[in-house]
């Protein structure tokens, strides 16, 4: 699988805005690019990352081949009650990588 | 170019006496101006390499943590079963490379340290330049090093390969007649194409290029450079790469390791 890294904060005070960030390993071949055989190099990107909070989506993009490799995000939400945010990012060629992390909230 | 080695440095040697010689009124960078390529950076691309969970070459420090552990080869040895804790063994250690190797003569750097370990202790076969397992092992050693002073040993064995490495940094070549000394000694600060040129201080490797979209190796970008200058680059490998490499090093001594950097 895929490595990722992500980076919430372990605990925050209720209401406080919080920053996330997440880093993944993935080549994003846009599809566009030639090899030294002349031949296309098929597109293989990630197309969807999705991150819920307690189940619920808070962060939701949606990836063209012009992102370049190992897409990083970095997004802001409410810390409303403790929990865990799961990440998901899914893509071509049935990719599929999933992270999670808990929070408390106080 | 097929001279046997001995030859080559003789003339590597010659090529030196005659440089030092001309090249007397460039100056070398002086200590206190002495600054990594993290000091041209913009402001993004800094924060970039200084917050571990939006470096992308952590990724490369954490695959090469698993590689450290992993059983591998004839012998069925991990790199953990000789070396241990590497935050505790692998600490200093880029900043020595590339160090003398006694039995070869010659120096070696980190990549082919840890390909000659697998050929002989681990008994696997060798990594290719660039792969990523290479890049990944290569980064996982150097980053126990970060923060600490490059520390090149002033062993007299260096000697004939560090002026053979000066020799190359500061002899013209390629089309454009170009040395690295006229624009990393002579220029650096000023702009090449919108672009800050740097005091090529090799400090960070194997690091994340952002134009490569990945990581790669000094003698990745000594290639890339020499195909700029528009002169044939060295293969992988290469003594002259490695020459140059430990040159750079030399004369960065000082300034602290960074691995991964992330330069754009």
């Amino acid at each position: 699988m895929a490595r990722t890294l992500i980076n919430v904060p372990a605990k925050a005070a209720r209401g406080e805005i919080i920053e996330i960030k997440t880093l993944i390993s993935h080549p994003m071949e846009s599809g566009f690019r030639v090899g030294f055989n002349g031949a296309l190099i098929p597109r293989d990107i990630i197309t969807l990352f999705v991150c819920t909070y307690n189940d619920e989506e808070v962060f939701r993009a949606e990836l063209s081949p012009a992102i370049a490799a190992n897409p990083f995000f970095t997004f802001f939400t409410v810390a409303t009650e403790s929990g865990t945010f799961n990440f998901r990012w899914t893509g071509d060629n049935g990719f599929s990588a999933s992270g999670s992390a808990n929070i408390t909230v106080e | 170019m097929n001279m046997p080695a001995i030859g080559r440095r003789a003339v590597a040697g010659a090529a030196v006496m005659a440089l030092v010689a001309m090249a007397s009124g460039a100056a070398d960078i002086a200590p206190a101006d002495q600054r990594s390529g993290y000091a041209f950076m913009g402001r993004e691309t800094r924060a970039m390499q200084d917050d571990d969970t939006a470096n992308p070459g952590m990724l490369f420090v954490l695959d090469g943590e698993a590689l450290w552990g992993r059983k591998v080869g004839d012998a069925a040895k991990s790199c953990a079963d000789c070396h241990g804790d590497a935050t505790a063994s692998m600490s200093g250690v880029a900043a020595r490379y590339p160090a003398f190797d006694a039995a070869r003569g010659r120096p070696v750097d980190l990549e082919e340290r840890i390909n000659i370990c697998r050929g002989e202790r681990q008994q696997a076969p060798t990594l290719p330049f660039e792969s990523q397992d290479l890049l990944a092992l290569t980064a996982y050693v150097a980053h126990q090093s970060r923060g600490q002073p490059v520390a090149i040993a002033d062993d007299p064995r260096m000697h004939p390969f560090i002026e053979a490495g000066r020799a190359l940094f500061q002899g013209r070549q390629g089309q454009l007649n170009l040395s690295c000394a006229e624009c990393h000694d002579d220029n650096w600060g000023k702009s090449l194409a919108g672009a800050p040129v740097p005091q090529a201080h090799p400090t960070g490797y194997p690091l994340y290029r952002l134009e490569w979209q990945g990581m790669g190796s000094l003698q990745r970008r000594l290639r890339n450079c020499l195909s700029g200058m528009r002169a044939e680059s060295y293969a992988y490998g290469a003594p002259e790469l490695v020459d140059l490499e430990l040159y750079l090093m030399w004369r960065a001594r000082g300034l602290a390791i960074e691995t991964p950097a992330v330069r754009p």
